[in-house]
């Protein structure tokens, strides 16, 4: 018998695999989030578009520069495209153009890539991006707040005369003010987004819509907004029935940047738990966290450092918490 | 009707591609001119060559003689002169011992005497098995008449036939089901006796209605019950088929006789019945053929035909072959011949064209999290591989590296592409090596 010729590949198994990697998850996420974004143009105007974009930029620039000098091409993963988009979310609709830009570059060369690129870093890199705008510019992370474009009308007088703050800074610096942002027309307005904010967090609607499928595909687990946004309802519900806090939980959830945080920051597969247990665990450590900071803590909003510490948090939940063993 | 499917936790919804070949009723393969018959086609000691070079053979003549406690006899599959007995390529990848025979075309065959299991004891039953050299087809071909005889502490009260077929592409077992579902009960009932087992069961995947169907007319008559599983892989795993059914879990490290229940394919079954109902040993089987080649199809084919002789049955590749994979997709084997002779456990022959191929990419992992929801054994993959990948085998093991099945749920949804399965694969061998 001749030996046959035909030319054969080998491999381990499994030969066959998912439609699913990682630039289609990422691509995902970056075309859900166009959808907060388009938001954030129709309430603040074109400067949301013209800060993702610097944020973006920003974002791939950096990680080209990263790329060139490890000669490794990550760039078309598209995980940079969603750094500098959240990190430009983060920021405030009035703050200069190259504020997103700076953050960016600061997220991926100094959160991301020494610690490895994609896949290794700890912190979450938009996050460590926003953090590092804090503490150089504050001034232009805290003021620079933009009235909604799209007046909101006499029926939400509430929140009319407090369009050039935040609901949360008003909670914070005019608890006497704060009752207004309780009623009902207040809350929808929040819920809508048109109310003062960061770029990417003002429609509580816009971003739970965009939100949906990545979920339906588990590009984003629920698990993590669910008990992020329950645990912030559920303890704020506790401390306004004390007295504690002037804003009832209907306003904690839906003021700020909880929906934006919950949905695509503390989501990031990167910098959270590998388990169902350890991502419910997490979640609700970024509730309690976002709720102290509010209530006791020197900032208005408190999502973003609580996702950060969670973050540093999370290879100690993934050592500890295990997936019950089959057969133990 | 309205079934209640049971299943079990984790696993993935994979393409199944089985309209194929599911229709397409079992074809009986020509006799090859050549057959290679390997000594070693089961789990355990290679079978030592009773033959030599130039001796005669019929179809059904012992050529190889087990030895030690876990091994199975190998009986010729053609009838004429044996040339060499020679190393040759496996289907697992390592070559070894084969018996070369050369066709006289005579298809003479030795005298085949059917025994009434009746009749005969659990012990002569195993007996009769053990010599006609039947080992689980479903894959692993794991000597049978070793799996019937556990320690005497162990007992088995219930017995599963194993008609999940939870392989993508695979249709062998359900064109048994369709065409031959009394001969397996038949087959059941006489492992049952072995076995002393007061209940049994057949569990098949709802995605084979046709064989529900079969199975339900006529296991009242043998006392089986028929489970419907949900279908997802890896529900033909011996584990989880036990868990959906019977709600118990085989403790880690452990066998499914810890937990009194015997699992066995269901064309292991229909070998047994033709063992005692017609006396014939094990040197013909089953074998899907399809992926990428012109007229897939189900064969009756005689062990030790080459595999070429199977894609040529089947019309040829319909495009350039780039993987030839021995099994299913999900757990088989590549090979880098077509030259391979069926064996035993050969399940089925899937082709895949060049285009199909995915390599292995092994990009950094993104922690997302999949491998975790999917592992059916509960364990986190992505670290268990790397512990691996950085030499820490202690930390593998401590994360339950050798509870992997190595079913590759993991490793298909893995969205890095990585190679989670190989690398498990290397440190259970790693850690096996050290026990020794």
């Amino acid at each position: 018998m001749n030996p046959s010729t035909v030319k054969l590949k080998v491999s381990v198994a499994p030969h066959i695999r998912s439609v699913d990697n990682i630039s289609r998850i990422m691509y995902s996420v970056i075309a859900a989030l166009m959808l907060p974004l388009v938001g954030a143009i129709y309430f603040y105007g074109w400067c949301a578009l013209w800060l993702t974009l610097s944020g973006i930029v920003g974002a791939v620039l950096a990680e080209l520069i990263v790329n060139l000098i490890q000669r490794k091409f990550t760039i078309t993963d598209g995980s940079a495209i969603i750094t500098g988009m959240l990190v430009a979310f983060n920021v405030p609709p009035g703050a200069p153009w190259w504020l997103p830009f700076a953050g960016s570059i600061f997220a991926i060369l100094v959160a991301k890539a020494p610690f490895g690129g994609l896949g290794y870093n700890i912190l979450n890199p938009a996050l460590a991006g926003r953090a590092f705008l804090m503490a150089s510019w504050p001034n232009f992370m805290t003021k620079g707040w933009l009235a909604p474009i799209r007046p909101a009308g006499s029926t939400v007088s509430g929140v009319a005369t407090i369009t050039t703050a935040t609901p949360l800074g008003v909670a914070k610096l005019q608890p006497k003010l704060a009752s207004m942002l309780n009623t009902p027309a207040a809350l929808k307005a929040m819920f809508i987004g048109n109310v003062g904010g960061v770029v990417g967090e003002t429609s509580a609607l816009l971003i739970l819509v965009a939100a949906l499928p990545l979920m339906f595909k588990k590009y984003i687990d629920w698990r993590i907004p669910v008990f992020y946004i329950g645990t912030v309802f559920a303890l704020t519900g506790i401390l306004y029935e004390l007295g504690v806090t002037p804003l009832s939980p209907f306003a904690h959830v839906l003021a700020g940047g909880l929906f934006l945080g919950a949905f695509f920051m503390a989501t990031d597969m990167v910098t959270s738990p590998v388990t169902r247990k350890g991502k419910i665990i997490f979640a609700i450590g970024c509730g309690i966290i976002t709720v102290a900071i509010r209530i006791w803590g020197g900032y208005p909003e408190g999502v973003s450092y609580s996702i950060l510490l969670m973050n540093i948090v999370t290879p100690l939940i993934d050592r500890k918490v295990r997936p019950r063993r089959f057969g133990t | 009707m309205k079934l209640k499917r049971v299943t079990f936790q984790g696993g993935v919804r994979v393409p199944e591609h089985k309209e194929l070949t599911e229709d397409k009723p079992i074809e009986v393969l020509p006799e090859p001119e050549l057959a290679i018959i390997p000594l070693s086609q089961h789990t355990g000691k290679f079978a030592n060559p009773t033959v030599k070079p130039g001796d005669r053979v019929k179809i059904g003549t012992k050529i190889g003689e087990l030895q030690g406690f876990i091994s199975a006899n190998v009986h010729s599959s053609i009838a004429g002169k044996v040339v060499k007995i020679d190393e040759y390529p496996h289907p697992v990848g390592t070559t070894v011992p084969a018996v070369f025979i050369e066709n006289d075309g005579s298809g003479e065959t030795e005298e085949f005497t059917p025994k009434d299991w009746d009749a005969l004891s659990p012990q002569e039953i195993i007996e009769t098995i053990k010599e006609a050299g039947i080992v689980g087809l479903g894959g692993a071909a794991f000597p049978t008449h070793v799996k019937l005889s556990p320690p005497p502490e162990k007992r088995f009260h219930s017995m599963i036939l194993n008609g999940a077929e939870c392989e993508p592409y695979l249709t062998i077992d359900y064109r048994l089901m369709v065409e031959h579902a009394k001969e397996i009960l038949e087959g059941g009932a006489i492992i049952r006796k072995a076995l002393g087992a007061k209940t049994a069961y057949i569990g098949i995947e709802d995605n084979k209605p046709e064989a529900i169907e079969q199975m339900m007319k006529l296991a009242p008559e043998y006392d089986f019950e028929v489970v419907v599983l949900r279908t997802k892989y890896p529900q033909g795993s011996e584990k989880q088929l036990i868990k959906a059914i019977t709600g118990k879990e085989v403790p880690s490290g452990g066998l499914p006789m810890d937990v009194g229940v015997y699992v066995q394919n269901v064309g292991t079954a229909y070998a047994i019945y033709e063992v005692f109902s017609k006396g014939k040993p094990l040197y013909e089987r089953g074998v899907t053929v399809t992926g990428k080649v012109k007229e897939p199809k189900n064969l009756l084919v005689r062990i030790g035909t080459p595999v070429k002789k199977l894609i040529e049955a089947a019309g040829g590749y319909s495009e350039p072959p780039g993987k030839l994979i021995i099994g299913g997709p999900m757990m088989g084997i590549s090979q880098y011949t077509e030259d391979i002779p069926v064996v035993k456990g050969t399940t089925g022959i899937v082709v895949q064209s060049a285009a199909e191929v995915t390599l292995p990419l092994d990009l950094p992992c993104i922690r997302c999290g999949f491998c975790v929801d999917v592992c059916p054994m509960g364990l986190v993959p992505t670290l268990v591989a790397d512990y691996v990948r950085v030499n820490d085998i202690d930390a593998a093991e401590e994360w339950g590296i050798m509870d992997c099945m190595e079913c590759g749920s993991c490793a298909y949804v893995c969205p890095a592409k990585r190679n989670l399965v190989h690398y498990i694969k290397l440190g259970k061998t790693i850690i096996m090596k050290r026990r020794k």
